[in-house]
């Protein structure tokens, strides 16, 4: 019973991570209306970025957080402009196409450059003992920074001058631009907060389970369950789905082999999005646009 | 005159505002009735609760005898109505042909391509572009497109056209023109529910007039009766004082 | 009237050729054309979606890979003949698609396309741990099912003439349906599915036959080319590497078009060709087609015959 609760917390943990991660595509989706489907690759880049961070300087992990979001941030901006752009208005299928070429692209120079090889990211953090359960440090590291940088969005998107700019367009991309918001802008560097969000949450991961370049498949799909369970374009329920799912993935893995997880999470997914088209959290109405 | 659509106590709200509110009208066959209101009155609400875009949160609508509250657009289409929209929806990467073949495919009979693409040249002729038939729709003016979108609607052969601002961004010579089609369409027996701004216009046309304001029905009658309206002249001047005769 | 339009006889030759090229006798070149044949196949019936209604399927090698799955189980299992347990397997998974369709088609264009990865990954994840089926590691057909074909070398000409005519069939699936009433449906749902709708075009029936059409085919193909392989397993049979390159065909050739996707999977294959003799390219397979879709979709959408057809519009009313 007790082991139960330990998967249960430790669920909780990791699933706030899985609510970063989602928050990065569910903000991109809300404010463009484009769903970034390199999502995974940028996770993928997240992790390998706290990797080679650590190898080539030995700073402690989470040190590496800060110029994974910046450079998370760029690529974004970069990815705004070489894939997204040109795709504003257009049929959704284009963007579709287009963010999923990138990732094409980005995956092949991976695997190219590392394989299929598994990493590790070493990081000694002492735990958290309960009896005979410990809840690794990393695990609860991981949950109190995405808490922080969770915090540092909502100040960002509701205290500030171009947070404002932010929801605005995300709300009525046309009405924003009338009133003189330079709309391109906003929706760059929108596209960078995401993709960062996704880098950083990528980099987290890192600190707790080891990777591929092919573990960006297994972590778009979860947050793309976490994004339809917390409804589109919705920061604070992509977070609370995140967790969630935590939770359910706690339940279910001391009774079920690995494998069958992705299958549930499918199953979930699409059930989801057929069932509940807002989410399954329609009650909490803050969405990047607050239409 | 029998009544071809009937709407019943219909109701909308979407999150804090109530868009239509205990709504009850009818069409008779034939008839040609103008569906007139302040900006945000709710009409194109409404024709989307008509047609099933939206489900209403109460009310009833009737279509030729059978119930149609809140059925698929695509089912009430088949039942024999069409409607346009207020901002024109062309099949851009298609002709002008094909965009009404499609309109007479899908509507009230279930015509083959090839009977289809009669009926779709027949309703081309009726607004005039039987000339244009190969032209890609997106090549159309404005005016071109708003009578491709009438000319797909009347394709279906429907009962009963719902018309949105169909002449909206027309210069004068166009309105004459589309005037004198919509009077041709009744003359084959199409009832129409028209929304419309240019009074002038509507006020011509239509045999009866619903005035809707903030979502509720503020009168109805014939134009003469309704332009009268102490009512409704408050709702669109502001001052009951300011009485209006019909324009000629 | 049909038999007067140029292009049923440009598929017609497109089959012969297929058919004579290798003499019966070059299976290097068989064993080429094979592969132009399957990604022939993949991408016109990927059309069917993706280019007529507007739909991007990115895990359409499901079809393909339950169809082959099927099929060997048929064969190995229960000990039936080639074409049947091929026909079947194209009918199993295509209702399987049907009803699946269904539930999945409510989902607009993006949550579909997002819905479509996960179908893949989840039969994927599935069949890897069914074992009836083999699980992981897959399953083995005995060389003795050529017997019936007569032996393994003619067992392998047979499967090619048959994978070339699933690939005819899929042209004229592609050319018949683009030219009746539920063509014309699929094709308005593409260009603006709410309109469409409210002209009566019965979307979610006309969407969920459209899925379950494009299934038929890849299915009955995967059937014939996992046998020939006389093995299957999750990891190639659900490898979205070829559906990815299904869309890229599509797309290159001119999404929408009936000639597109068979000009974009000859010119891929020579691309892939090369790439595969040039040993800095060998690792870039899929790099290269992101780029190439990249470029495709932020210059030009429609693709080759797309450009073409815009150029030269009598060239569209003869060949489509």
């Amino acid at each position: 019973m007790l082991g139960l609760a330990a998967s249960l917390v430790d669920g909780v943990l990791v699933g706030a991570v899985y609510g970063l991660a989602a928050m990065g595509i569910t903000f991109i989706w809300g404010v463009m209306d484009v769903v970034n489907l390199t999502h995974g690759a940028m996770i993928v880049a997240g992790m390998f970025g706290v990797y080679l961070l650590i190898a080539a300087t030995g700073v402690p992990a989470y040190a590496a957080l800060a110029p994974i979001l910046v450079a998370g941030f760029l690529a974004g901006v970069a990815l705004y402009w070489i894939a997204i752009h040109r795709m504003i208005g257009r049929p959704p299928l284009m963007s579709l196409l287009s963010t999923f070429s990138v990732n094409l692209v980005l995956i092949g120079l991976g695997t190219a450059l590392w394989g299929t090889v598994l990493f590790n990211v070493q990081v000694s953090l002492p735990g958290f003992r309960i009896g005979r359960y410990t809840f690794p440090g990393t695990h609860i590291m991981a949950a109190v920074l995405t808490a922080v940088i969770a915090a540092g969005l909502y100040l960002f998107l509701y205290r500030t001058r171009a947070g404002k700019a932010v929801r605005a367009v995300a709300a009525n991309r046309e009405a924003a631009e009338l009133v003189g918001i330079p709309t391109t802008r906003i929706l760059a560097l929108s596209c960078g907060l995401g993709v960062a969000l996704a880098a950083v949450s990528g980099a987290l991961i890192a600190t707790m389970f080891p990777f591929t370049v092919l573990s960006g498949d297994a972590y778009q799909l979860k947050s793309f369950v976490v994004t339809v369970l917390g409804g589109m374009g919705n920061p604070t329920g992509a977070l609370v789905a995140g967790v969630a799912l935590g939770l359910l993935e706690g339940l279910v893995t001391p009774f079920m082999p690995v494998s069958w997880i992705l299958v549930i999470e499918f199953v979930l997914f699409v059930v989801v999005l057929i069932a509940f088209p807002g989410g399954l959290l329609s009650v909490g109405r803050r969405r990047v646009g607050a239409r | 005159m029998n009544a071809l659509l009937e709407v019943d106590d219909l109701g909308k709200r979407f999150g804090g505002l109530q868009a239509v509110a205990a709504l009850s009208f009818t069409v008779g066959e034939g008839e040609i009735l103008g569906l007139i209101g302040p900006n945000g009155a709710g009409k194109s609400t409404v024709f989307n609760l008509i047609n099933g875009v939206f489900t209403p949160d109460g009310g009833r609508v009737a279509f030729r005898g059978s119930d149609i509250t809140g059925q698929a657009p695509y089912r009430v289409a088949r039942l024999g109505l069409a409607r346009t929209h207020q901002i024109v929806q062309p099949f851009a990467g298609m002709t002008v042909l094909e965009n009404c073949t499609v309109g007479a495919c899908f509507g009230r009979e279930d015509l083959s391509l090839a009977r289809a693409r009669e009926a779709a040249r027949e309703a081309a002729g009726l607004v005039g572009l039987e000339n244009r038939l190969q032209a890609p729709a997106l090549e159309l003016t404005i005016a071109g497109k708003k009578r491709l979108e009438l000319a797909r609607a009347l394709a279906a052969r429907p009962a009963l056209l719902m018309l949105d601002e169909v002449l909206a961004g027309l210069n004068p010579t166009e309105i004459a023109h589309m005037i004198g089609i919509l009077r041709a369409i009744r003359g084959r027996g199409v009832a129409i529910l028209m929304i419309e701004h240019l009074m002038q216009a509507i006020m011509s046309l239509s045999d009866r007039i619903v005035v809707l304001n903030s979502g509720r029905k503020l009168s109805e009658g014939p134009p003469a009766q309704v332009a009268r309206d102490p009512a409704v002249i408050e709702a669109y001047l502001g001052d009951p004082g300011m009485v209006q005769g019909r324009a000629p | 009237m049909i038999l007067r339009r140029p292009f049923f006889w440009l598929i017609a030759l497109t089959i012969a050729v297929f058919a004579a090229a290798p003499r019966g006798a070059d299976v290097e070149l068989r064993e080429s054309l094979l592969l132009a044949a399957v990604y022939i196949t993949l991408a016109s019936n990927l059309n069917l979606m993706l280019g007529y209604a507007g739909y991007v399927n990115f895990g359409s090698i499901v079809f393909f890979g339950l169809g082959g799955y099927f099929c060997v189980y048929f064969m190995g299992t229960l000990g039936w003949g080639l074409v049947p347990a091929a026909l079947v397997a194209g009918v199993a998974v295509s209702a399987a698609a049907l009803v699946f369709g269904w539930g999945i088609l409510r989902l607009r264009g993006v949550h579909f396309a997002l819905a479509t990865i996960g179908v893949n990954e989840g039969v994927m994840a599935f069949v890897t741990n069914f074992q009836p089926w083999g699980g992981s590691t897959g399953i083995y057909l005995s060389p003795e099912l050529f017997q019936p074909l007569g032996g393994p070398r003619q067992a392998l000409w047979i499967i090619y003439y048959l994978l070339v005519g699933i690939m005819g069939i899929s042209l004229y699936l592609s050319y018949f349906v683009k030219r009746s009433k539920f063509g014309l449906g699929l094709l308005s749902i593409g260009q603006n599915e709410d309109a469409a709708a409210v002209l009566g075009v019965p979307t979610p029936r006309y969407k969920a036959l459209a899925y379950s059409a494009s299934a038929f085919l890849p299915a009955i193909a995967g059937g014939l080319y996992f046998f020939k392989g006389a093995f299957i397993q999750p990891a190639d049979a659900f490898d979205l590497t070829l559906s990815t390159e299904a869309i890229v065909i599509t797309m290159l050739g001119g999404q929408g078009t009936i000639v597109g996707p068979a000009l974009g999977a000859y010119l891929y294959e020579e691309l892939r060709g090369w790439l595969l003799t040039s040993e800095t390219f060998a690792n870039f397979q899929l790099v290269v087609a992101g780029v190439l879709l990249l470029l495709i979709v932020q210059f030009a959408p429609d693709g080759l015959m797309g450009f073409f057809y815009r150029r030269w519009p009598r060239l569209r009313r003869l060949l489509e």
